[in-house]
């Protein structure tokens, strides 16, 4: 960037931490196993440098998975006491603390991230997540959910590439803590986390079969939600694979969660404190490259104020520093694919091209590896479809607004419902937009805030379900009120 | 007054927006006792009386959802008042429709009257019992409470015809949502009835829409509709509730799959069927900046 005032010198966290193996089997029935498909590569997004080669489960591989899953649940997991299953989350949970430095440097590796944000917040919440719903085990009783909740049985998952552990994390710990068993499918992008993950399984002895990691692409994913013998069904990624899932489970009898796309509104009303305002919009559509289901991706601005917040915000994006994910003062890491990458550049040059006005800093990419500097729109109409399709990449789209009514009409003008965030000194329109706002998480003066004691899920069409928290657990028991 | 009066019928129109029309269609169909002696002529509700019910439960949602509990509780509560004084026609329709003994039917109409009153007082409970403080890890306020999903359609069950109808309906309305209802397609009078009951109840227009009809004709697309927040399916006619759960896959609408056969509506519903028609949401304020 040109006179960029904050020069720093290169920080990078050391990468001898991890040991990645050249190439990696499915993790079934406590076991690393070969996968039936063909194996594919996974990338280092900021230099394309091949990681590693990883199996792809077929459909067998799923089933004896499923079978694995099941038999751990019959004879070991279901029947061992609650207080015993909490015992083995804890053990993870400090595994995971123990090697916190190891899964950032991986996760950072295989996704693009930033040091910062692996080291400081995915890894982290993970162990959090696992802590939390250790206290869960043997206190289901006290859940609200009726008296006596049972488990499901056994739990298909699939997660997506954006945070990879954090979302095992989310899925894994409230399926162990209510005593059902997984078999889990990570991103065909990012499947290290998760392989080490398996590693940390066993390190904590957890019973064979009741975590059973089955990598591989859209066909694996299909296989695992449609297997008979699965109960429960939970996904996190786009609205598109979201509906056809929901399609797939139509009258079986597996219980379904979802937890889809967003086009969340960030709102700043012309009392707000601009400077704290402008922080979180940055933190809110940059953190993690915008690959945030949740991310404050429409800026809808109160319109005499939004001159000062566009100019503010510019200045404030031209400090932000663009590279090495390894490096500890990287701000914005590497596109997680060139697939996503294609998807983001399609969208922009469509906001161009339908008159939006497109800013970037003056920001130099580097020249391997996927990148895409920060882009912010203005003259942004709701027509736009950068103002209703989800970008899940580093594009701000602004839109302004005169009333509070109107801002709220324009927030709830989508057919997502995840997130939306609200910047204001009143606290009493705080309350009010909130109430008002059809989305599963409110951020007010403050944004992208996560934490396990905390629901978070959608409205409309960014799925159903909840995780975090005490209605988390519903998703995974059945009885009188779950 | 002469006791060979000749009575007055009623017509049993639909119940849409708070106004009692005839099928835009222009159908009706002959609703029979079970031992086939004629009734009434029902109107058949179509596909376009489909959408007009929910273009008015979308326009109701606003209003109801933003009252408050209290006065939401005071409206059923209400609807139960209203329902006593009609005690003896309930009472007739049920037993003639279902062919059920008067103390059977009684019965019946007892429960669903106390159905409304379990409902009234749950209002202003749910966001104690179902939201609360979170203990987040950080210098944040933050709190979750249960908000109402927003228009519900809902396929009544197809044998009772009165409790069963006011369990699916009750706790719909009780979390804030409006609803589109699909009756019994053999015994809809005490739909109708009810309809009326709701029409003096103070429930404000548009929250309660009853199609007296065909939910195999019209279930496909009230499930398939994008206004439509989450479908109840319990009445679903045999063999399509599958059909009709793909069909709202569509936009990802909440569904209550239907049980296996029809539940003993006598039991203790617990909070079974307001929470799959109830959302979370959480939100979050730093303290001390």
């Amino acid at each position: 960037m040109t006179e960029n005032p904050f020069q720093y010198a290169p920080a990078p966290e050391s990468r001898s931490i991890v040991d990645i193996a050249p190439s990696y089997g499915l993790f079934v029935d406590g076991e690393f196993v070969d996968g039936g498909g063909k194996s594919f590569k996974t990338v280092n997004p900021a230099t394309e440098e091949v990681l590693s080669e990883v199996a792809a489960g077929t459909a067998e591989d799923v089933d004896r998975a499923v079978r694995a899953a099941r038999r751990a649940f019959t004879r070991v997991w279901g029947p061992m006491r609650p207080a015993d299953r909490g015992k083995y989350l804890f053990r993870i949970a400090r595994l995971l603390q123990e090697r916190a430095r190891e899964f950032a440097v991986l996760e950072s590796l295989d996704n693009g991230k930033p040091i910062r944000e692996s080291r400081d917040v995915d890894v982290p919440l993970a162990a959090a997540h696992f802590f939390y719903h250790a206290g869960w085990a043997d206190k289901l009783g006290w859940a609200g959910l009726g008296p006596g909740p049972r488990p499901l049985g056994v739990a298909g998952q699939v997660i997506p590439w954006n945070f990879p552990l954090l979302m095992l994390a989310w899925k894994v710990a409230p399926a162990l803590a209510t005593g059902n068993t997984v078999v889990l499918k990570p991103a065909e992008t990012t499947p290290l986390t998760a392989l080490l993950f398996a590693e940390v399984c066993r390190q904590a002895d957890l019973p064979p079969g009741v975590v059973n990691i089955v990598t591989g692409a859209g066909d694996t994913g299909r296989a695992v939600v449609e297997h008979d013998d699965v109960d429960k069904v939970a996904f996190t990624g786009s609205t598109e694979v979201g509906r056809s899932i929901a399609r797939a489970v139509a009258g079986t009898r597996k219980k379904l969660t979802l937890e889809l796309g967003g086009k969340a509104a960030n709102i700043v009303f012309d009392d707000a404190p601009i400077d704290q305002a402008v922080d979180g919009i940055v933190q809110g559509i940059f953190f993690n490259q915008g690959h945030v289901c949740c991310a404050g991706s429409r800026l809808l601005v109160q319109e005499n104020v939004h001159d000062e917040v566009i100019a503010s915000l510019q200045r404030r994006i031209g400090t932000l520093r663009l590279g090495d994910p390894l490096d500890k003062n990287t701000d914005i890491g590497a596109i997680n694919s060139a697939e996503q990458l294609a998807r983001i550049r399609e969208l922009s040059d469509v906001g161009v091209a339908e008159g939006a006005q497109r800013w970037q800093p003056a920001c130099e990419l580097p020249a391997r590896g996927f990148w895409f500097p920060p882009t912010v729109f203005t003259d942004v109409s709701p027509a736009h479809r950068i103002a209703r399709d989800e970008v899940f990449g580093p594009v701000l789209s602004v839109l302004t607004f005169r009333t509070p009514d109107e801002a709220v009409a324009k927030a709830n003008n989508t057919t997502y419902g995840l997130s939306a965030g609200i910047w204001t000194e009143k606290g009493s329109r705080i309350l009010k937009i909130a109430d008002q706002l059809r989305a599963g998480v409110v951020w007010a003066n403050t944004f992208n805030k996560f934490d396990p004691t905390s629901p978070f899920g959608g409205y409309k069409q960014s799925g159903y379900g909840r995780e975090g928290g005490r209605h988390g657990l519903a998703a995974y028991l059945k009885g009188s009120d779950a | 007054m002469s006791s060979d009066r000749l009575a007055v019928r009623k017509t049993y129109k639909l119940y849409v927006n708070g106004a009692f029309p005839r099928s835009e269609s222009g159908r009706t169909y002959e609703v029979t006792d079970t031992r086939g002696h004629f009734l009434a002529n029902a109107a058949w509700a179509s596909r376009k009386d489909a959408r007009d019910a929910v273009v008015a439960a979308r326009a109701a949602f606003r209003g109801w959802s933003g009252a408050t509990a209290y006065n939401r509780g005071q409206v059923l509560y209400r609807v139960a008042e209203v329902m006593e004084g009609r005690h003896v026609q309930f009472c007739e329709e049920v037993a003639a429709g279902e062919g059920i003994s008067g103390s059977k039917a009684r019965a019946a109409v007892d429960a669903a009257i106390d159905r409304w009153v379990w409902y009234a007082g749950w209002t202003d409970k749910l966001g104690a019992v179902l939201g609360g403080a979170n203990p987040v890890a950080g210098p944040y306020f933050d709190f979750s409470l249960p908000e109402p999903t927003g228009v519900v359609a809902v396929l009544a069950p197809q044998r009772s015809s009165l409790l069963g109808l006011v369990s699916v309906l009750a706790p719909v309305l009780a979390g804030g949502n409006t609803a589109v209802v699909v009756t019994s397609k053999e015994r809809p009078l005490p739909a109708v009835t009810l309809g009326e009951v709701l029409a003096t109840s103070d429930v404000p227009a548009g929250v309660v829409n009853l199609l007296t009809g065909d939910a195999g004709e019209i279930g496909p697309w009230l499930a398939e509709h994008d206004d439509v927040d989450a479908v109840d399916l319990t009445g679903a006619p045999a063999g399509r509730a599958m059909e009709l759960e793909r069909l709202a896959a569509g936009s990802i609408k909440r569904v209550v799959r239907p049980p296996a056969e029809e539940p003993d509506w006598t039991a203790d519903p617990g909070l079974s069927r307001l929470t799959p028609f109830l959302e979370t949401k959480t939100v979050w304020h730093p303290m001390g900046v």
